[in-house]
């Protein structure tokens, strides 16, 4: 009995977050009509994926260039940038603080450990000007390094380096091994599960990115799909015959790629997320 | 403390290993925050060619405003709000799936899922289940005799904000509970099973003060959450309407600097908001330093 009353739970708080998405994702397969008249759908409809046919090869923008597949792509190379590049340069930085005596090590440390403190959220205008400035509007360097500027993945390798035992360091020194070799030999192959872990956090976050992208992607073609939803949006509101079944296939499209790897990398994604938060 | 690590003998190495970390963070982090700090004193002529300084102006017109005081009231209440009321579902949660046997590993593939969906795809999503045309929300409460308008009544448009940031946060709860409940010895765990049959009693006497740190910790991530996070939510869903009711900071931080172009009082919002967030953390600080010695 009691059992019972827990699977119900479990299966209430499931229904919670699935029904949602589930409705959104049955109404997208049905006619705009039916869904301007008789609002969202609890069954699938009769047009199957047409939908996302349109979401994907039509132009959503003015300008022609700015096809779902466009938005996929440049969401792609954002979330994949911004894993990999913060991957890459944490783990030197940490290198760099964890294994050699620095003249300025503990300057160094708090001022990357600030960086944790302050959202780029709160710093978005200077921000959007300083990248103004560099020339970096309407470019995927631009998109990905101010991002990067945090220092999450930094303190997470630091504590990972930490605890990888100093008997391989003295090896190391023993056989000559310079500091580049201990790195790339030792210490990258001992790392890798951290970087798989790290790797999904990342990519779910750089995917994810909404407010940056949208203030400083002018041009269409860099447009991502998270920040094309505000186009979406306006159309819906605007047209008189608003496109619902686009618009709800964009939605499954926008979050697919990243709720794909986080439930098949699930026992990765949770280290990663239980460990650099801590 | 941790023993110190054996260091490398070197020479410019490690600076070429830390150097792209701090050029990073020096154009695109310090350099930013200082302008931040900086054009929060100045005031900017209407046509945005020449600043003067204007001391602690714009500070002071932030506060004699009553639009901003009742952003600072609706984001302190949304925030505790989504925080407890994300927080105390996640744990019902976390402890029941804890402690079936059966489908616990679907059920945690199933709870966890929508950490990958980003709030402003929520809020989107949200806008069309709540929509008054379409939306079977708008639809059921209306049914339940709640005119439910959230475009023209501010608790409509707050509940609904709550509920949908709720929706997104319990997941990333429900993680690290069922992380630090699975960190509970067994050994402990059986001997509590012995002691005591009641099963929330075990729960309030053993479970939950010992994941008091996990929850503390939470609640600062969540109350982060809920600050900065959820700006996607809200500029798909309301936009802040009805007239500012559903603003938060950081939204207002935004709407007055983009859409406004008011920089001085937006940078002197940056300023107050990096403030906020500097207290968090210095309590989120005391707190690790309390969980290493519990």
């Amino acid at each position: 009995m009691k059992k019972l009353l827990d699977h119900g739970i479990l299966i209430a708080g499931v229904l919670f977050l699935l029904t949602p998405l589930y409705l959104l994702f049955v109404s997208s397969t049905h006619e705009v009509d039916t869904l301007i008249r008789d609002g969202l759908q609890w069954l699938p409809g009769s047009q199957g994926l047409a939908a996302y046919e349109k979401a994907l090869n039509q132009s959503l923008g003015f300008s022609g260039e700015a096809t779902g597949w466009r938005m996929l792509f440049n969401s792609l190379v954002m979330g994949l940038g911004f894993a990999i590049g913060k991957i890459i340069v944490s783990m030197a930085a940490a290198y760099a603080i964890v294994y050699f005596r620095l003249p300025l090590a503990s300057f160094f440390f708090w001022a990357i450990f600030t960086t944790l403190l302050l959202p780029l959220e709160v710093r978005i205008i200077p921000s959007y000007a300083v990248v103004s400035d560099l020339g970096l509007l309407n470019s995927y360097t631009g998109l990905i390094l101010p991002l990067i500027a945090s220092a999450t993945a930094t303190f997470y390798f630091r504590q990972f380096y930490k605890t990888v035992p100093d008997e391989l360091l003295e090896a190391a020194l023993l056989d000559n091994t310079g500091p580049v070799r201990f790195f790339i030999d030792i210490l990258v192959p001992l790392s890798r599960t951290m970087m798989a872990a790290i790797f999904i956090i990342m990519f779910v976050v750089g995917w994810n990115q909404y407010l940056w992208p949208l203030i400083m992607t002018t041009e269409e073609s860099y447009t991502t799909i998270v920040m094309g939803l505000k186009n979406i949006l306006s159309t819906v509101r605007d047209s008189h015959i608003p496109p619902y079944d686009v618009a709800f296939a964009m939605i499954i499209l926008a979050m697919l790629p990243p709720v794909l790897v986080v439930i098949i990398f699930q026992k990765w994604f949770v280290k990663g997320l239980v460990e650099s938060e801590k | 403390m941790t023993a110190q690590k054996q260091k490398l003998p070197h020479g410019i190495t490690p600076y070429l290993f830390i150097l792209p970390q701090l050029v990073i963070i020096a154009v695109f982090f310090f350099w930013p925050a200082a302008q931040a700090v900086h054009m929060s004193f100045m005031l900017e002529d209407p046509w945005g060619l020449a600043s003067q300084f204007v001391g602690f102006e714009n500070y002071a017109l932030l506060f004699s405003d009553s639009s901003y005081g009742r952003s600072f009231i609706f984001t302190l209440v949304f925030s505790f709000l989504v925080s407890l009321i994300s927080l105390a579902l996640a744990l019902l949660l976390a402890v029941k799936a804890n402690s079936v046997l059966r489908a616990q590993k679907s059920y945690r593939v199933l709870l966890t899922w929508v950490y990958a969906v980003a709030p402003a795809v929520a809020g989107l999503g949200a806008y069309f289940i709540f929509n008054r045309q379409i939306g079977v929300l708008s639809q059921a409460f209306n049914d339940m005799g709640w005119a439910f308008n959230p475009e023209t009544d501010p608790f409509d448009a707050s509940f609904m904000l709550i509920l949908v940031a709720v929706w997104k946060q319990v997941p990333v709860n429900f993680i690290f509970f069922l992380a630090g409940l699975q960190s509970i010895p067994k050994s402990l765990q059986e001997a509590a099973q012995i002691d005591c049959q009641s099963d929330s009693k075990r729960f309030f006497t053993i479970t939950f003060p010992l994941l008091a740190p996990t929850s503390f910790f939470l609640l600062v991530i969540n109350l982060t959450y809920a600050f900065f996070e959820t700006f996607g939510l809200i500029d798909t869903l309301t936009q802040g309407r009805p007239a500012g009711a559903t603003t938060t900071l950081v939204y207002k931080v935004y709407q007055d600097g983009f859409l406004g172009a008011d920089l001085g009082s937006s940078s002197a919002q940056s300023v107050i908001l990096m403030i906020l967030v500097l207290v968090l953390t210095a309590i989120q600080f005391r707190f690790i330093e309390r969980r290493v010695h519990y």
